[in-house]
């Protein structure tokens, strides 16, 4: 054996003979584990089942590393072998928005679920399902191009000339920064989508026979017509808080009081409880509706 | 004419600046990805990106001093020529991500802000809180976005990049690609192809790096004939904190706003920290390097926190090795306004306050410093050639490798917050570069003839229905990443000696031949992850070898590459006389060593299924190699010693010798 000591921490699971540093973390009792319930579905428009995983309980685990567990295990609490649940993750850390999901009915992402505090709060049994408002793909992934849709459709950009070189930005004051960096930290997640009352599913099934770029058109359609959400509005907040953005200001207020725009909103205000970023969607709504109603009468006298 | 048209792999930082700039020069560009663009994994660069500003040239600052910086702190081992053209642009590409909407912080009088970081003197970094990165891509984003809607730039975001295709006069004429979804496999042709898909952190199990850094993309074309550089070269971060499916990075910028590093003096002294007095606490860092103190770049930094914890038994805790770092004493609405990110992480997930109690930190691996050898066009004066086809250009025509996936700006160690300048300015440099290259083309390669795109969507086609075939029997693929983890943490990542790299040679090679018979449990025809995984693991073996082999072979201490085996002598002597006689010598092995192992390692991949490694001089035409000690507390009889033999030098007439 090498010396055990002089290493960066190696792999803590599965692998007995891996050497860890002096006396590794003590590990809970191996005998304790805990249930895993999976709302899954093997494709678009199939019959979702739920299917039970017993997982062992080791130290700092969290959704994440429950799913890696019940993919390299890949068996039921019956002893059925399945496909590995699929699921969508990136940066584990709560910054790319991409592993979010139902657990334990709440939406949130799964890297900053930790078991520890969900067994205190539900002890025995985790339940994770996929999102609601979204187009299941397999299991906990779901299509969530809507989402990136609403962003083209309001135009979240800033619309330089060019990417020569023009010298710096405009300056800005601290309290400016510090608003639009509230906004700008939006990872697209869904959240807020999930939570709403007036976001509703669009889930379209091609037809026989439909081509691809037939079918794309009737989604966007779909999309185009249904509400855009709070996370859309609160970037056409940060765009036209923007020096830059400003100047096409208009553009993005046509959009939001056009079709599926803030007008929506039905002031619920469940969006801004589950930003995991504790983005100010509700202000951001507040502030858009008074822009819009603004352009609205502008327009009306073509001002 | 139709557009000239590049497919990009990959949309961080380095794909979308290229992909924006291409459309913008009228190319059609697709961007393949595993995630959508904006989940890429430069989401997680948090603490800045450097240039010299107009605050740091008041001070004595220059592009040249960031320049040397980057080659100091890199430890010579980077081509200079491109470096000092990236150090040259930074201000602008900074100014240009501030026209994008980059929240970038700001001072009372509304300029930028910036913060010092480590392997400089100079406050040269440029931040939005501490998600510098993620702030940055959104940018970046939001342009590919807009170019999206001209209808420039198409997006597949949820594919898996299979290998580039060839023409028949071996130019890079396209690439073959899955998608994960409808698992369909499909070709797109282009007149040129970049690979821009980050490093490999996936070969150490668990690291800083998100989950689609997998290496897969690199090791595909380094299997298709593209040279492998500098593999061996892993950066391993001082400050993350453990968890059982990822690491995750507290950044630099902790202490670049003033976070210190310590232990108390009594090994595990039981008290809360808070209650230690500050003579009872060992401030390491600041002690052995007063000039830098906390911010000594990163290797550094993680040898001493291991030298603290293992030799000098001072960790923190008994039963897991950890060093404080403690911004505690600074003040809240600093910390909120400029740390808020990261301390929401460890917040997030230890469940401890770091605004009040110091954070447990251990290193852990984070950058991949080598890459896809590129090429570069360089003046007699050693200035980059801007615009050069050759610029990015890897030894396959047409082949271009930008990011962290290139081996071209870091050297043997990365300076924080270089990595993000180094993204922005590689992906926006190679686009005048690819339309020099496609001007310069007689036949447009995307033209070649069908036969050559259907053969190749065949041949993948069929690689993975055997693969799909495979069956459940085989061993769990799950547990051989974890095993290939394990063994290329334990020997290739702070401290390397030869036998173990030898025994980990050998284990990769066994738990090669595993995988190659790894089960495939997931018959699906329809969004198969435990496949593209398995397939993903496979290809993480000629990478691991290339960095073990690479380690093996170089027995000397560069950057992030030591060997206790091969340290310099000791300068340790308490007489004056002795004390300078043992630097002249360390002054000597020093030359040797640079005579011997100043060279780029580049791998090739044989059909043995091992690299081969070669080695090429490095241009450092412009910045001559010298002692990186960092002021290193007792050192400066060396620093002496050096300049001296410098200056006797300069009166003599120099021979020069092209590199």
């Amino acid at each position: 054996m090498d010396r055990p000591s002089d290493r960066l921490e190696t792999d803590r699971v599965g692998n007995a003979s891996a050497p860890r540093p002096a006396g590794a973390s003590p590990q809970t009792p191996a005998a304790e584990s805990f249930l895993v319930r999976v709302l899954r579905q093997d494709g678009p428009g199939l019959k979702p089942y739920w299917e039970t995983h017993r997982v062992e309980r080791a130290a700092d685990m969290n959704c994440i590393s429950v799913l890696q567990k019940i993919a390299e295990r890949a068996e039921t609490v019956e002893g059925k072998r399945v496909a590995p649940v699929a699921w969508e993750c990136n940066c584990l850390e709560e910054v790319c928005g991409a592993c979010t999901m139902l657990i334990n009915g709440r939406v949130r992402q799964a890297c900053t679920a930790l078991v520890d505090q969900l067994l205190a709060d539900r002890p025995g049994e985790i339940e994770l399902r996929p999102m609601t408002k979204f187009p299941v793909i397999r299991d906990l992934v779901v299509d969530r191009s809507r989402i990136f849709a609403a962003l083209r459709k309001v135009k979240a950009w800033v619309p330089v000339d060019s990417y020569l070189d023009m010298g710096s930005g405009p300056r800005q004051s601290q309290e400016d920064q510090e608003l639009a960096y509230q906004y700008s930290k939006c990872m697209s997640c869904g959240c807020c989508l999930e939570a709403c009352p007036q976001f509703l599913k669009i889930e379209l099934v091609r037809e026989k026979g439909e081509s691809e770029t037939h079918f794309r058109q009737r989604l966007d359609e779909a999309n185009r017509q249904a509400f855009l959400g709070a996370h859309a509005i609160a970037q056409v907040e940060l765009f036209n808080l923007n020096p830059i953005g400003s100047m096409t200001a208009r553009q993005r207020l046509d959009v939001l009081t056009g079709e599926g725009g803030v007008q929506i909103c039905g002031k619920a205000q469940n969006c801004v409880k589950v930003c995991p970023k504790g983005i100010p969607l509700t202000t951001a709504i507040a502030r858009a509706n008074r822009a819009a109603v603004r352009h609205v009468v502008r327009k009306w006298f073509d001002l | 004419m139709p557009s000239p048209r590049v497919v990009i792999i990959g949309g961080g930082l380095a794909g979308s600046a290229a992909a924006m700039k291409l459309a913008e020069l009228e190319f059609d560009v697709s961007v393949v990805s595993l995630t959508p663009l904006k989940r890429s994994h430069s989401a997680c660069a948090q603490g800045g990106i450097n240039s010299v500003n107009d605050l740091t040239r008041q001070l004595g600052d220059s592009e040249w001093k960031h320049f040397d910086d980057t080659v100091y702190g890199g430890d010579f081992l980077q081509h200079q020529p491109p470096v000092k053209a990236m150090a040259d642009w930074a201000p602008r590409i900074i100014d240009l991500m501030d026209r994008l909407g980059v929240t970038f912080n700001r001072t009372p009088e509304g300029f930028r802000d910036q913060r010092r970081f480590g392997g400089t003197l100079y406050r040269r970094t440029a931040f939005a809180g501490a998600t510098t990165g993620q702030q940055l891509l959104y940018a970046l984003d939001e342009q590919v976005r807009r170019w999206e809607c001209a209808g420039r730039v198409k997006k597949y975001e949820s594919a898996d990049f299979l290998g580039v295709i060839r023409d028949e006069h071996g130019r890079a004429c396209g690439c073959a690609v899955q998608d994960i979804q409808s698992m369909e496999i499909f070709v797109l042709p282009a007149d040129a192809v970049v690979i821009a898909s980050g490093g490999c952190g996936a070969l150490f199990g668990r690291s800083t790096n998100s989950m689609a850094c997998l290496g897969s993309a690199v090791s595909r074309v380094f299997q298709q004939g593209a040279r492998y550089a500098n593999g061996e070269f892993i950066q391993v971060h001082p400050t993350a904190i453990p968890g059982a499916d990822k690491l995750r990075l507290i950044s630099e910028s902790a202490r670049g706003e003033g976070g210190r590093v310590w232990v108390p003096r009594r090994p595990q002294d039981p008290r809360p920290p808070q209650e230690i007095p500050e003579s009872e606490r060992y401030y390491f860092l600041e002690e052995r390097y007063p000039k830098y103190g906390n911010l000594v770049p990163r290797d550094i930094a993680t040898r001493e926190i291991f030298r603290i914890c293992i030799e000098e038994r001072l960790s923190v805790q008994a039963d897991r090795m950890c060093v404080y770092l403690d911004v505690t004493h600074l003040p809240r609405d600093l910390l909120d306004r400029k740390l808020a990110g990261i301390l929401e992480i460890y917040e997030k997930f230890q469940g401890v306050d770091p605004r009040t109690a110091p954070m447990k930190i251990f290193p852990a691996v984070h950058y991949t410093m080598g890459g896809l050898w590129c090429d570069y066009e360089r003046t007699n004066d050693g200035e980059l050639v801007v615009g050069s086809p050759r610029n990015q250009q890897t030894n396959i025509p047409g082949l271009y490798a930008i990011g962290e996936c290139d081996y071209q700006y870091h050297g043997a160690n990365r300076l924080g917050a270089n990595s993000l300048i180094a993204c922005i300015f590689s992906g926006l440099t190679v686009a005048p570069g690819i339309a020099a290259y496609v001007d310069a083309q007689q036949r447009r390669p995307a033209e070649a003839p069908a036969s050559v795109f259907e053969q190749a969507q065949r041949a993948h086609r069929e690689q993975y229905d055997r693969l799909i075939a495979r069956g459940d029997s085989g061993p769990n693929p799950y547990q051989i990443h974890q095993q290939l983890g394990a063994t290329m943490t334990r020997a290739a990542t702070v401290i390397r000696r030869n036998p173990e790299l030898d025994a980990a040679y050998q284990e990769v090679c066994e738990l090669e031949e595993q995988a190659r018979r790894a089960a495939v449990v997931d018959r699906s025809g329809w969004a198969n992850q435990n496949a593209v995984f398995v397939r993903a693991l496979q290809d993480m073996f000629p990478l691991a070898k290339t960095i073990v082999r690479g380690a093996r072979l170089r027995d000397e201490c560069r950057g992030a590459h030591y060997k206790p085996e091969f340290e310099m002598p000791a300068v340790d002597s308490s007489d004056p006389q002795e004390r300078r006689r043992q630097a002249e010598h360390w002054c000597d092995v020093f030359e040797e060593n640079n005579r011997r192992w100043l060279k780029s390692t580049v791998a090739s991949w044989k059909a043995d299924g091992q690299p081969e490694i070669a080695y090429e001089p490095v241009d450092t035409s412009l910045i001559p190699p010298r002692p990186r000690l960092y002021g290193l507390a007792g050192a400066d009889v060396i620093e002496q010693a050096w300049r001296n033999r410098q200056s006797r030098r300069e009166l003599q007439p120099l021979v020069h010798v092209e590199p």
